[in-house]
């Protein structure tokens, strides 16, 4: 019925309109501007266009790439724990919650989802304050199970501050692997896993062998949105830590170095176009992701599933 | 009966698990709230005991109170995300409908172009958006918010609310089509209540990250009347930070319309969630 | 990049529609004094409004970590406030060169301050004046006289007694002896370095030579205070490696510290919180009988944002900013930000005395970093809070941090090539 000639259609221009435009005026012309003045250098009131200059300070210029570096390396490591950590805990509490004799499933689903709704704002200062050693909560909780050495002040220390703040993010976004990874195993048939019990695979095995490769796609799925996620990351770190991301720029990422290059920071002014360049730089590593992730792993995947 | 020997301490396993890490996820939320109903020194002095009447004090509610409008928040943020939500809803499903109803020239080239925001964050166009902003006047508006969200929400909203739409049956609709009924009562009388799964699915996706937005309230909306229950709590316990009081009531303050909300529309969140992931 | 000229053209319509409007206008100040603001709602902005009917004024403070930034943010986006309390020297500098600042060098009342108060908010050539000053700050430490007590300890004047004094109270054991961490930073810097630093680089006579080039960063006097600062932490509470800045006022003021490296800024809160007497004691010397110097910052002042679309109000508030009734209620209501104004006010705290008493004994001198020297990238006051607490916890050596900040400003401030 779609295939004989007819006038224009004009419903369907009306149905698309307002998507398009809001998008495009708030959504992709932004990002085209943001391009745009990443090309360009301000001194003086006066803007010049200065082709990829601000790239080439960015990485060339130790006072900017310094930093630079560290922000990004300190982001991929943000990004390691999340896939560690944050995806094999979620797959097993889904493991765990599926089994559909368990009771309480929907109290503990709901309780371990909680915090996933919570702002980093909230999250971070509570965990700030249960961490901060003038309260004392943390180090008084290990006492009590005979583990006081294994208090430090974490947030303070260089070398754990970051690993910390990625786990306090690890606690609150373990929800959406585990409800993610839950609804995929709920939507594995039936019959695929009594023709494995059939053939005497059970429990473990059976999660492994027969389910786990049929929930790869949305392994797939949560480890994009993680790798977005974190390297768009920017409140957990300002709640906490910031935007000068101490200790000594331990916990700066991708987005706080946005920030203070964008807006300034106390005595040191913003600058917009080298904060656009670095915005740029965070497009290309997600949009590098992506890419990854759409010709190499999902193509792979449904060719697999085939 | 080998089975039911082994699932027995399975379950048991299983339980132990699940409740400590229940009590993992739950612990700071429950020391936020307890601590924020007691004295300075109690608070200070043992802060894992429960308020009691020796130590009670409503002292850091008050100051919340006095020198925070939790309520403007609470309702600038309810404003945002219902407004933003109904339009993502809105124009997500007309695009969607004629992504997958129509034929047409550069129909997947359109929905590739409006899936590309799928992945992108919009905070990396920030700084035009708020040159946008600033030139219509609209920098301290909750205008201002609910247009950026919008734009944020629409690709995933339009993926989604496709996906479902090419799944109503045909016949349904060229009975509309038969009976005289224009495109647009189709798509609102029929097509749209049969997507409603898909809706919700989309709304609980969108909900939470607008909810909790701290990044654009602050750049485009700072100003006292527009501030979000996000920005208004970040900017509270900035101002009170040495008051723990006042900063514990805050937190609980924030925490307490998410809970409730939460304790309301979990069930129905959940399932929007996981109706969306099986597809 | 056409921020500032579209942001010009809006405030230009707003400006031409606002002299019609005769009902009341609401002036919003931003500011980073967060703990004033029941202050400023309960005694200044009362004082003012029954004065100036028709004009309505909101205190909106931000944290002080956060200010500059955010401030920085809002007046890009033009959803600043009408009155901008202003940092000293570079940081309100560069926001009037960007034209986010009016001048009040005109107003009445600016006849009340001296050249020194209005150096701080000045040009360079001391062509324009774009703030009202408000307040200087002094440094210092603060004490709990009942723990000096207890402990048997005096208040210490060279910087061996001052380590003796720590040591004492560290063996002692029932009180932290230096309430202090470095979470924020910013107080390693301040508290901490500037702070003790003078007596080390003789006030003014260090900071200009560094600013005309004549001393480096690495010059002994400039490294000897992180050598101070590196013998510190032992002395800080446990953690305080994670211990944020109203984590060391909590733990000072609940009676668990003996010291409290200072700024003279938080006489009036500790007065409302801690429940024994205090007092205050001046930066140790490095041997009795030198000459010694303090750090009296001229630290707050009220500017105009020039975008405000009630610009005639907004004057009228900076001109009374600039009155006796201001400085004497403003010293009074917050012990501890002295007037820079040449009206002469009563202080009626004792430890507030106990500060600005130094200024007869001691030389006064500015945060070194404040003027000039943080006009570049990398930014040197920025830097002088990372290296600090990084020497503070042990992760930097003196040497290595006075070499960082050296390097740092050598790669773009001429005179120090």
């Amino acid at each position: 019925m779609t295939s004989h000639r007819r006038p224009i259609r004009w419903h369907i221009g009306i149905f698309l309109a307002p998507a398009v435009l809001v998008y495009s005026a708030f959504m992709i012309f932004p990002l085209f501007g943001t391009l745009q003045l990443s090309l360009f250098t301000t001194s003086e009131q006066q803007t010049s266009f200065v082709g990829l200059d601000n790239f080439r300070i960015l990485f060339g210029d130790p006072r900017w790439s310094g930093a630079f570096w560290n922000a990004l390396v300190n982001n991929v490591w943000f990004f390691v724990i999340h896939m560690l950590v944050q995806n094999p805990l979620g797959i097993l509490i889904a493991a765990v919650l599926s089994n559909p004799k368990l009771r309480l499933r929907g109290f503990y689903r709901s309780a371990i989802f909680l915090p996933t709704i919570m702002s980093f704002v909230i999250v971070g200062f509570a965990w700030k304050l249960i961490l901060s050693p003038l309260w004392g909560i943390a180090p008084d909780m290990l006492k009590a199970v005979g583990l006081k050495f294994l208090f430090a002040p974490y947030l303070g220390k260089e070398e754990y501050a970051l690993t910390t703040l990625a786990l306090i993010s690890v606690w609150q976004y373990v929800g959406i692997p585990m409800m993610l990874i839950y609804a995929a195993l709920l939507s594995i048939p039936q019959e695929v896993i009594e023709a494995g019990e059939v053939e005497g695979v059970t429990g473990f095995a059976a999660f492994w062998k027969i389910k786990l490769p049929l929930i790869l796609p949305a392994i797939g799925i949560i480890s994009i949105l993680t790798f977005v996620g974190n390297f768009n990351a920017f409140d957990l770190v300002y709640a906490a830590q910031g935007a000068l991301a101490g200790p000594n720029y331990a916990t700066d990422i991708l987005g706080t170095f946005l920030y203070r290059t964008f807006f300034g920071f106390q005595m040191q002014l913003g600058d917009p176009n080298m904060g656009a360049a670095v915005a740029m730089i965070m497009f290309l590593i997600i949009l590098t992701g992506v890419c990854i992730y759409l010709f190499g792993i999902q193509m792979r995947m449904t060719r697999y599933q085939l | 009966m080998r089975r039911v020997r082994h699932t027995v301490p399975n379950v048991l396993l299983a339980h132990v698990a699940l409740a400590a890490y229940t009590v993992i996820a739950l612990f700071p939320i429950f020391i936020i709230i307890i601590n924020s109903f007691k004295t300075r020194k109690a608070i200070f002095r043992d802060p894992l005991a429960l308020p009691g009447p020796e130590n009670f004090s409503l002292v850091g509610f008050e100051t919340v109170f006095r020198q925070g409008d939790f309520f403007l928040y609470m309702q600038n943020s309810l404003i945002v995300t219902v407004a933003s939500l109904f339009f993502i809803l809105l124009f997500g499903a007309m695009a969607g409908f004629a992504l997958a109803e129509y034929r047409f020239k550069g129909n997947t080239l359109m929905a590739l172009y409006l899936a590309i925001g799928i992945m992108i964050p919009i905070r990396l166009g920030t700084i035009s958006i708020l040159e946008i902003m600033v030139a219509t006047n609209l920098v301290n508006t909750l205008t201002a918010l609910v247009l950026v969200y919008i734009a944020q929400g629409l690709p995933l909203a339009i993926f989604i609310l496709s996906e479902f739409m090419r799944q109503v049956s045909d016949d349904l609709k060229n009975a509309g089509r038969i009976d005289g009924l224009s495109e647009y009562r189709i798509f609102f009388v029929l097509v749209l209540p049969l997507v409603r799964p898909a809706l919700a699915t989309v709304a609980v996706f969108n909900m939470i990250p607008i909810w909790n937005d701290l990044w654009f309230p602050l750049i485009l909306a700072p100003g006292e009347a527009t501030k979000t229950l996000t920005l208004g709590s970040q900017v509270f316990i900035g101002q009170f930070v040495t008051d723990w009081n006042a900063v514990l009531s805050a937190l609980s303050m924030a925490m307490f319309p998410v809970l409730v909300l939460y304790l309301i529309f979990s069930k129905q969140l959940i399932r929007g969630i996981t109706s969306g992931a099986v597809k | 990049m056409k921020i500032k000229s579209l942001f010009g053209a809006a405030t230009a319509l707003l400006l031409g529609s606002v002299g019609v409007a005769t009902a009341d206008v609401t002036l919003t100040i931003e500011s980073w004094r967060n703990d004033d603001l029941s202050i400023w709602q309960e005694k200044i902005i009362p004082a003012f409004e029954a004065e100036n009917p028709g004009i309505k004024v909101v205190f909106a403070p931000t944290a002080p970590a956060q200010y500059n930034s955010a401030l920085n943010a809002k007046l890009e986006a033009g959803t600043a406030g009408d009155l901008i309390t202003c940092r000293p020297f570079d940081g309100s500098l560069s926001l009037y060169k960007a034209g986010h600042l009016g001048e009040v060098g005109d107003l009445e009342n600016m006849k009340n301050f001296g050249a020194v108060a209005k150096s701080g908010w000045s040009t360079d050539d001391g062509s324009a004046i774009f703030c009202v000053p408000m307040a200087s700050v002094i440094h210092g430490f603060i004490y709990n006289k009942d723990a000096f007590k207890e402990v048997g300890v005096s208040v210490p004047t060279t910087v061996d007694e001052f380590f003796s004094t720590l040591e004492k109270i560290k063996q002692d054991g029932s009180y932290v002896p230096l309430s202090m961490g470095v979470a924020d930073q910013w107080e390693a810097a301040t508290m901490g370095y500037a702070n003790i630093g003078v007596n080390y680089w003789k006030g003014e006579e260090g900071r200009q030579a560094v600013i005309a080039g004549d001393m480096k960063l690495t010059h002994p006097d400039w490294v000897a205070p992180y050598a101070q600062l590196a013998k510190w932490g032992p002395y800080m509470g446990d953690g305080y490696e994670a211990q944020s800045y109203p984590d060391s006022q909590n733990m000072f003021t609940l009676g668990r510290a003996a010291i409290y490296p200072a700024g003279s800024w938080e006489i009036a809160g500790f007065n409302a919180q801690a429940d024994f007497e205090m007092g205050a004691f001046k930066v140790p010397v490095q041997a009795a009988g030198d000459e010694c110097y303090i750090s009296d910052h001229v630290d707050i002042a009220l500017g105009m944002n020039k975008a405000t679309k009630n610009p005639e109000a907004a004057r009228t508030f900076l001109n009374w900013v600039g009155s006796a009734e201001f400085a004497d209620l403003y010293a009074n209501s917050l012990p501890g930000f002295f007037s820079l104004s040449d009206h002469n006010v009563n202080m009626t705290d004792p430890l507030a005395q106990d500060f600005v008493s130094w200024r007869g004994e001691c030389n006064s001198s500015i945060r070194p970093y404040h003027q000039i020297l943080s006009r570049g990238t990398p930014n040197l006051a920025n830097e002088y809070w990372v290296t600090s607490a990084n020497v503070i916890r042990g992760s930097m050596t003196p040497e290595e941090a006075a070499a960082h900040m050296q390097k740092g400003l050598a790669s773009w401030y001429a005179p120090q090539q």
